[in-house]
């Protein structure tokens, strides 16, 4: 879901001739490093529990009662600000209407029906037939056989519910990104104003700005909308923007040796040539969507979210389960048919498939079959509301609930295990160095780290992170919270290599693994949650392990693509000396391939870290937690939106100190 | 091919270029008229980051002409060429195209001349992946808003003029290298220009199929007549089309001449070196072998036009009894005999002349 490429490292030139002229920085670096842990744990051995900066739970600062006279003020200026009445408010009644006339047009009752104005046969209809026009007969199958389904599991209104959110939220992305990115295409002075934006937009955990904007847009649909736009939109500005920016430069120039005006080299040379990169910017776009419209459950956004939230905080594994199911259809369906829709965007601009005249007849013929089946559904209750019978999703609930138990009870011993090896072999002591440590040892030894890997800038921006989380009043949660990420990142990393040399060899591997990954990439984060509460039970270590998935895929892949990248000459050079397959990995391979893995780390640390406080509803504690209690108790909203801010400023901290290492080991 | 002497057109010049300059780097400007600019390319480029891509060029290109420019690669011969219609906003100088000034025409002024007078044929074809070749074909048209059913009549004639009849509803990447570049030519053919203008069109395409194109564009010359300027690094492709070469070095001309005049006279060791490994008697004429007579030199040999090659005649000359006399129309220039002769086409086969 993220759309960083790897970017192997320029192959080492073999030097063979002349030797490097200063001592290789690497060894040095390690020193340095060790140095540093050893004087931590001096440190910490000496200074060990004080000035720790640790609140407790109830305990408010100044900062986050003004934080939540903040939130007063907002409320107050709603009705009086120039900005709030002519901004925010008409922005907000607008999509709060449009959203409330999807939603009694298909999911709700639409007043003075008892039922929405289209029922369910006529929805189901027209997404068929949408589908179908769009991406073709197996897409719209597909559809057909998904929304059954969400109807079966007893989730239709939610189903609908969160497409309407999704839908209209890629709408606006589509109004503002597509032509977004066609000027950051066409003008330097835009790219470089907009990329930082973006950078941040994407960088920023997505639970970190769910309290700003609740601030802001208060909760509900729009403040969904908003949240999910904002996560939704970077993805499509950006790939548009490579898209074009990529047409060939001989045939924009041989189109201005022609005298095309500058609209028309747009309108008839890059956006035609651009269009199946841009629909994949449109594919990108809706994936993130749909997964940020289910975390705005939490700002009462409706749709599916709610019901996978509920079932998490009471802990109801089957009913989350089903609802998890959904959702993770939903994703497939969405995906499937945004990429069909991309393929076949790319056949038609070669001349199209087949018979397009008998397509357009059976467009229309199945157009007057959508009218009648609209008409029947306004006409019938039972085509109206979706049948209570069949119903799929309370026995399912059922099973899942017992089959955990089940499995629960069989293997908790293992999983037992696995959890307090990991618990005690690398959790509580990390936590303990990190939490117990004195704060401005904690900062020091972060500050040295970052210098160390990344060299001045990030030194600056840890330093600006530092200070912010320290004006927070989080401190001690914040460390918490980067305790459990960097172990988290530590157990990705672990597999992301493994897997990815694993792949990045062996083609076959690739073929057999890479389906795997991109079909977990597809599944919105929320959903994550599921299967590690019912093997782990509310814990921290659920949390981690919930990230660990969220995060393994897309570190794999880079890595794997950064072990691929590297240049056959050296595989074959170092192959023909008589280098063995382990030390052709770890001579050469893994070497060239550093960039990568760093690459690797940094988008890993920042998946985690937006897993690790989604955790936070499931007893991960730290900083999520307190985003989630923000909501639910009134008085603690400052201190949620004071852990959101730090959650930003960890955010910001960890991916500049690895952008810069990368940005480094892609140059040494 | 057109036969022209020395150029001697002044304002009637399809093309003409006046101290023409573009030098790529930030303050550019600057460096025009200072003795920075009489540095060479390396040490400009180490004194202030500025390319010295073209230096004060100048030439015309009469009307019918086939004017090649070459050079080595990075000799500036791309950057030239799209300086003419300001692809590349040169620096410093002047163009015309058929008395029209290029160079101070405003935004609108160059679309037009774009549109209607100058078309260009690209290295790497520069087709529209997404349109048949028959809409490739139109583009230019459409682009300057001509209506549909025209376009397409005239697309179809070309599509005809080139050889691609049977291809006009193919994709682009459906065609081999050579029937693209066709399609690039149709295209630039397509808008009746009175410049075209080739930069390195086939220097992607195979040996094969890169002297197939040279005849096409031999043939299309003849058929059409147009003003061409041909942009090659490729030494036979240039003497084989050109009316006129133009060599470049480090962006300034070195040599402007006919082929055999480049051959038999090179402006310095770069062109000697350039033409050395051409066999001397495929370009050179008479003109260049023949020398006065020799006191009691028989004078009843046959005659021969001062123009002819060498390579076309030799066996006539060997075969004659007498020496050959020249001449250039009526009037009577000099001999060559079989040793002038042979001197040219044995010379070649012991190597390249020393
Ligand atoms: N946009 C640019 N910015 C800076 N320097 C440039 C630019 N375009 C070309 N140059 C430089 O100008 C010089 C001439 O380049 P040009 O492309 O005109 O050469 P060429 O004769 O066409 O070479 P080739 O045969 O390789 O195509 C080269 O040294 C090149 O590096
Ligand atoms: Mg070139």
């Amino acid at each position: 879901m993220t759309v960083t490429g790897a970017r192997p490292s320029t192959p080492p030139s073999t030097r063979a001739e002349t030797p490097p002229p200063e001592p290789p920085p690497k060894r040095r670096l390690g020193l340095t490093l060790g140095i540093v842990v050893v004087g931590w744990i001096v440190g910490w051995a000496i200074w060990r529990g004080q000035a720790t900066l640790e609140i407790g739970v109830a305990e408010l600062t100044d900062v986050h009662r003004w934080l939540l006279e903040l939130r007063d003020d907002f409320d107050a200026a709603r009705n009086s600000n120039v900005v709030f009445l002519y901004v925010i408010d008409p922005v907000s009644s607008a999509l709060d209407w449009v959203v409330t006339f999807l939603q009694e047009l298909v999911s709700q009752a639409a007043f003075p029906r008892p039922v929405p104005e289209i029922g369910w046969l006529g929805v189901l209809a027209i997404l068929t037939w949408v589908a179908y026009a769009l991406a073709g007969l197996r897409s719209a199958l597909l559809v057909a056989v998904s929304l059954l389904v969400f109807g079966f599991f007893g989730y239709w209104e939610e189903s609908l519910d969160l497409l309407i959110i999704t839908a209209v939220s890629v709408g606006i992305c589509c109004l503002v990104g597509l032509p977004l990115g066609i000027w950051m295409a066409r003008s330097k002075a835009a790219t470089t104003a907009v990329t930082p934006v973006l950078d941040l937009m994407q960088t920023m955990p997505s639970f970190a700005y769910l309290t700003p904007l609740v601030l802001v847009f208060g909760i509900g649909p729009a403040s969904a909308v908003v949240v999910t736009l904002i996560y939704a939109l970077p993805p499509l500005a950006r790939i548009t923007a490579h898209g074009i920016r990529n047409v060939s430069p001989t045939t924009i120039e041989a189109s201005r040796s022609m005298g095309a005006t500058r609209r028309q080299v747009l309108r008839k040379v890059q956006l035609p040539m651009a269009k199946r990169t841009i629909v994949v910017g449109i594919n990108q776009c809706t994936m993130a969507a749909l997964s940020m419209a289910t975390i705005a459950a939490l700002i009462d956004g409706p749709g599916l979210g709610q019901p996978v939230m509920q079932a998490l905080q009471s802990l109801d594994i089957g009913g989350a389960f089903v609802s998890g199911l959904a959702i993770v259809i939903m994703a497939i369906m969405l995906d499937r048919t945004t990429t069909a829709a991309s393929e076949r965007a790319e056949t038609a601009a070669r001349g199209g498939t087949g018979n397009a005249r008998r397509r357009r007849q059976i467009l229309a013929g199945s157009a007057v079959l959508v009218a009648v089946a609209v008409y029947f559904s306004r006409t019938y209750t039972d085509l109206a509301e979706f049948p209570a019978s069949p119903d799929l999703g309370t026995p399912l609930a059922d099973g899942v609930r017992s089959a955990t138990e089940w499995v629960t009870s069989n293997i908790e011993p293992v999983t037992e295990a696995l959890k307090d090896l990991v618990s005690y072999g690398l959790l509580n002591p990390l936590q303990a160095l990190m939490a117990d440590s004195p704060w401005w040892l904690m900062a020091a030894v972060l500050l040295a780290v970052s210098y160390l890997l990344g060299g001045w800038r990030p030194l600056v921006t840890t330093a600006v992170c530092l200070a912010v989380i320290l004006g927070t009043g989080l401190w001690n949660e914040s460390m918490k919270t980067l305790t459990t990420t960097v172990v988290a990142t530590l157990l990705v990393m672990l597999i992301a290599v493994i897997i990815g040399v694993w792949m990045g060899r062996n083609r076959r591997a690739d073929a057999f693994v890479r389906p795997f990954l991109d079909a977990l990439q597809t599944i919105p984060p929320f959903v994550y949650l599921v299967p590690a509460l019912a093997l782990f039970g509310p814990t921290r270590f659920t949390a981690i392990v919930a990230a660990i998935a969220y995060a393994t895929p897309i570190a794999t892949k880079l890595i794997a693509d950064g072990i691929r990248g590297v240049s056959p000459t050296s595989v074959e050079a170092a192959r023909a000396s008589g280098t063995t397959a382990w030390q052709m990995i770890s001579k050469v391979q893994l070497p060239m391939a550093r960039a990568a893995v760093v690459l690797a780390s940094n988008q890993g640390l920042l998946f985690v870290l937006s897993m690790v406080v989604i955790g936070g509803l499931v007893g991960g504690g730290g900083l999520g937690f307190l985003v989630v209690t923000g909501f639910s108790q009134a008085e603690d909203f400052g201190k949620g939106l004071a852990a959101g801010i730090a959650i930003t400023a960890l955010g910001v901290m960890l991916d500049r100190i690895t952008q810069h290492a990368a940005a480094r080991t892609g140059r040494a | 091919m057109t036969a022209t002497t020395e150029a001697t057109v002044t304002t009637d010049a399809a093309l003409a270029v006046d101290g023409l300059w573009k030098i790529f780097g930030t303050r550019a400007d600057g460096i025009i008229g200072t003795p920075d600019a009489d540095l060479s390319r390396k040490d400009l480029q180490a004194k202030t980051g500025c390319v010295m891509a073209v230096k004060d060029v100048s030439f015309e290109v009469a009307p019918g002409e086939v004017f090649v420019v070459m050079g080595l690669s990075g000799s500036g011969k791309s950057t030239l060429v799209r300086l003419l219609t300001r692809l590349i906003e040169p620096t410093a100088g002047q163009v015309r195209i058929n008395g029209e000034e290029v160079t101070s025409a405003s935004e609108e002024k160059l679309r037009e001349m774009r549109r209607h007078h100058v078309a260009m044929v690209f290295q790497h074809f520069g087709l529209l992946p997404h349109r048949k070749v028959i809409d490739n074909i139109s583009y230019g048209l459409e682009v300057r808003g001509e209506g549909k059913v025209d376009r397409r009549a005239r697309a179809q004639e070309m599509v005809d003029l080139v050889g691609l009849s049977g291809y006009e509803e193919s994709y682009p990447d459906q065609l081999s290298g050579g029937m693209q570049q066709r399609v690039g030519l149709a295209r630039a053919l397509a808008v009746d220009p009175a410049v075209m203008m080739f930069d390195e069109p086939f220097s992607a395409l195979d040996p094969l199929i890169r002297r197939d194109m040279q005849n096409e564009v031999i043939r299309l010359h003849e058929e059409v007549g147009k003003t061409m300027v041909f942009i090659t690094h490729d030494l036979q492709e240039a003497l084989k089309l050109g009316d006129r070469i133009l060599i470049m070095r480090d962006g300034e001309i070195v040599q402007v001449g006919r082929p055999d005049e480049v051959v038999g006279a090179p402006a310095d060791d770069y062109v000697r070196d350039f033409v050395s490994e051409v066999p001397r008697s495929h370009v050179l004429t008479l003109r260049w072998v023949m020398r006065e007579p020799r006191d009691g030199e028989s004078l009843d040999g046959p005659v021969m036009q001062a123009d002819q090659v060498i390579k076309d005649v030799a066996r006539d000359v060997l075969d004659a009894e007498h020496p050959i006399r020249v001449y250039d129309g009526e009037e009577f220039l000099g001999v060559v005999d079989d040793e002038d002769v042979l001197r040219v086409v044995v010379a070649e086969e012991e190597g390249p002349e020393s």
